[in-house]
């Protein structure tokens, strides 16, 4: 297994008007060929943050320094810009949370997904529209000729996922990074969307950086977790030992605040059991 | 607890159509968004709707909180038929019953001061004078974890958890007997959501409150409810005591419900892993 995407000591702050503000603070990644990383925090905890910063999709009042950040072998941080866009969005992509705001509105989902091929594969129009219609087929979308031409508002919320999905793997991406990719959507409709990004982890041999709050998500998806809080690492195991044997007070506290964990009639809380006052 | 032989709220029957379309040519064609709904929860009891979206139960929380009439059946707040079609329920109804909504941000008016906020709801339902309300906000405050200085300030100043602890101090100031909580947990981090819900527990036993509790989160369903009804397209598939239902689903969308909530249990991680290896 090769590394496929490698962070050390990454910190980004932004400027605010009370000086700098650290979101991520000394964190170490790594992620490997066919590997399922989960980062698993609560708001403010720096998970989305991290991941824009190697994407480069944060905007300007940001400062973001590290001693590594290297994906495939190439310096992510001396790239000149037009080589760093070669990559992102082609060999490394991502999914956000809010399927229905992601997409834009005034084009259809079809303009939107060809858009990508042509720009990131060099392809004509027709040959982006038949591979538009064989990534809607494979991400399970119902008639996908038919469904080029629909507008995001005329499909559901699950669907709207789907075709980020597809826009996402369109290029075959070698890592893939889904930011809450079901937090948005109901129960039955996120197990058929986690297993969807599963099955296509699985085929295409991609790498898949999972970013969630929801520890149900991380133990059905992950082979590896990252637990950040307040923008440093806590705690870095294999997901089997992270939920058997968690060594930090906050993962411990982050599982014992499962409802389904609960032990009599009242909940622990994260800040009773990290002894701070939230 | 007081008498179990009537019931805080109880629904019989409760159907709730909309019309959409329907223009200048057109005839308006209608959706039943809920086909006949029947519960009854008793006093100091948590009834949880559980169910997916477009399921109905967002519509029956809006009948139950007397926001909008129902289209049909009836509906008994202690044991007193209200029907809001028919005309303004009273001031005393409307004390009863008070509602959570799940956004706690956009629940807020973001220009009315906390205090304020809390105050006005006394204002428009009782005859206390201005010291009794400006008292009994501070009080409800301190009830719901927050600090008397919290008092003149305003939304935007407080987290997520907080301005839900807000939202249900709101609904609690006209001492209801009945809560309808609407997703009041799932915009919250796992750590909020779990004092929220000791909250909500605390307050129950205080006041011998009724829950409604509306959620698709079936872990929090689990640990909050006595009663479960799980709702798919507007009906009722399942409906029963807590245990039962989680223990021996009769339903096959329940099922699936089940089979489709994550599981955060080892034994389960070591299954799949193995699933995996053997791939």
């Amino acid at each position: 297994m090769g590394r496929l995407l490698e962070i050390r000591n990454l910190c980004v702050s932004f400027d605010t008007a009370r000086g700098p503000f650290r979101a991520v603070d000394g964190v170490d990644l790594s992620v490997d060929e066919r590997e399922v990383l989960a980062i698993v925090g609560e708001s403010g905890s720096g998970k989305s943050v991290g991941m824009l910063a190697v994407m480069g999709l944060l905007p300007a009042t940001a400062t973001v320094t590290a001693d590594v950040m290297r994906f495939d072998g190439k310096d992510l941080l001396s790239l000149s810009v037009q080589d760093r866009r070669k990559i992102i969005g082609r060999d490394i992509s991502m999914i956000f949370q809010e399927p229905i705001a992601s997409l834009n509105p005034c084009f259809t989902v079809g303009f939107q997904l060809a858009e990508v091929l042509t720009a990131h594969m060099g392809m004509t129009g027709a040959q982006a529209r038949a591979r538009s219609v064989e990534l809607l087929a494979q991400v399970g979308i119902p008639d996908p000729e038919a469904r080029l031409s629909a507008y995001p508002h005329q499909m559901s919320g699950g669907q709207c996922q789907r075709v980020m999905i597809a826009m996402a793997i369109a290029c075959t991406p070698r890592l893939l990074i889904a930011d809450e990719p079901t937090t948005a959507l109901d129960v039955t409709i996120q197990k058929q969307i986690l297993d969807l990004i599963l099955q296509l982890q699985q085929d295409h041999g991609m790498g898949l950086i999972m970013i969630t709050h929801d520890m149900g998500v991380v133990a059905e998806t992950a082979d590896r977790v990252v637990v950040q809080y307040r923008g440093k690492k806590m705690e870095e195991a294999d997901v089997l030992s992270l939920f058997e044997n968690p060594q930090h007070p906050y993962t411990r506290a982050l599982l014992s605040a499962l409802p389904e964990n609960a032990k009599g009639d009242r909940l622990p809380t994260v800040g009773e059991m990290m002894g701070a006052s939230q | 607890m007081t008498s179990a032989s009537t019931p805080v709220i109880e629904g019989r029957a409760l159907t709730r159509d909309y019309l959409t379309g329907g223009g200048f040519f057109g005839r308006a064609k209608s959706v039943r968004a809920l086909k006949g709904i029947s519960f009854r929860v008793e006093q100091g009891k948590t009834l949880a709707i559980v169910g997916e979206s477009g399921c109905g139960k967002s519509t029956l929380a809006r009948i139950i909180t007397l926001i909008d009439p129902a289209s049909g059946g009836e509906l008994l707040l202690d044991g007193v038929p209200v029907d809001v079609g028919r005309g303004a329920p009273t001031r005393e109804m409307r004390r009863k019953v008070q509602i959570v909504f799940q956004n706690p941000y956009g629940s807020l008016n973001p220009r009315q001061k906390v205090g304020d906020m809390l105050m006005e709801q006394l204002y428009l339902n009782t005859d206390h004078t201005a010291a009794e309300r400006r008292g009994e906000a501070r009080a409800m405050l301190e009830k719901v974890g927050l600090k008397p200085e919290h008092f003149n300030r305003y939304p935007h100043m407080f987290s997520g958890g907080q301005r839900q602890r807000l939202a249900i101090a709101r609904a609690l100031m006209v001492r209801p007997k009945l809560l309808v909580l609407d997703e009041p947990v799932s915009a919250l981090d796992l750590s909020v959501q779990a004092q929220v819900l000791n909250l909500l527990a605390d307050l129950q036993d205080e006041f011998g409150l009724t829950y409604v509790f509306i959620s698709h989160d079936l872990s929090v369903v689990k640990y909050i409810a006595d009663e479960v009804m799980v709702m798919f397209k507007g009906e009722v598939v399942e409906y029963g005591p807590r245990d039962q239902v989680f223990g021996a689903p009769a339903h096959d969308y329940t099922r699936t419900l089940f089979a489709a909530t994550p599981r955060a249990d080892v034994e389960s991680i070591r299954a799949r892993l193995a699933r995996k290896r053997a791939a």
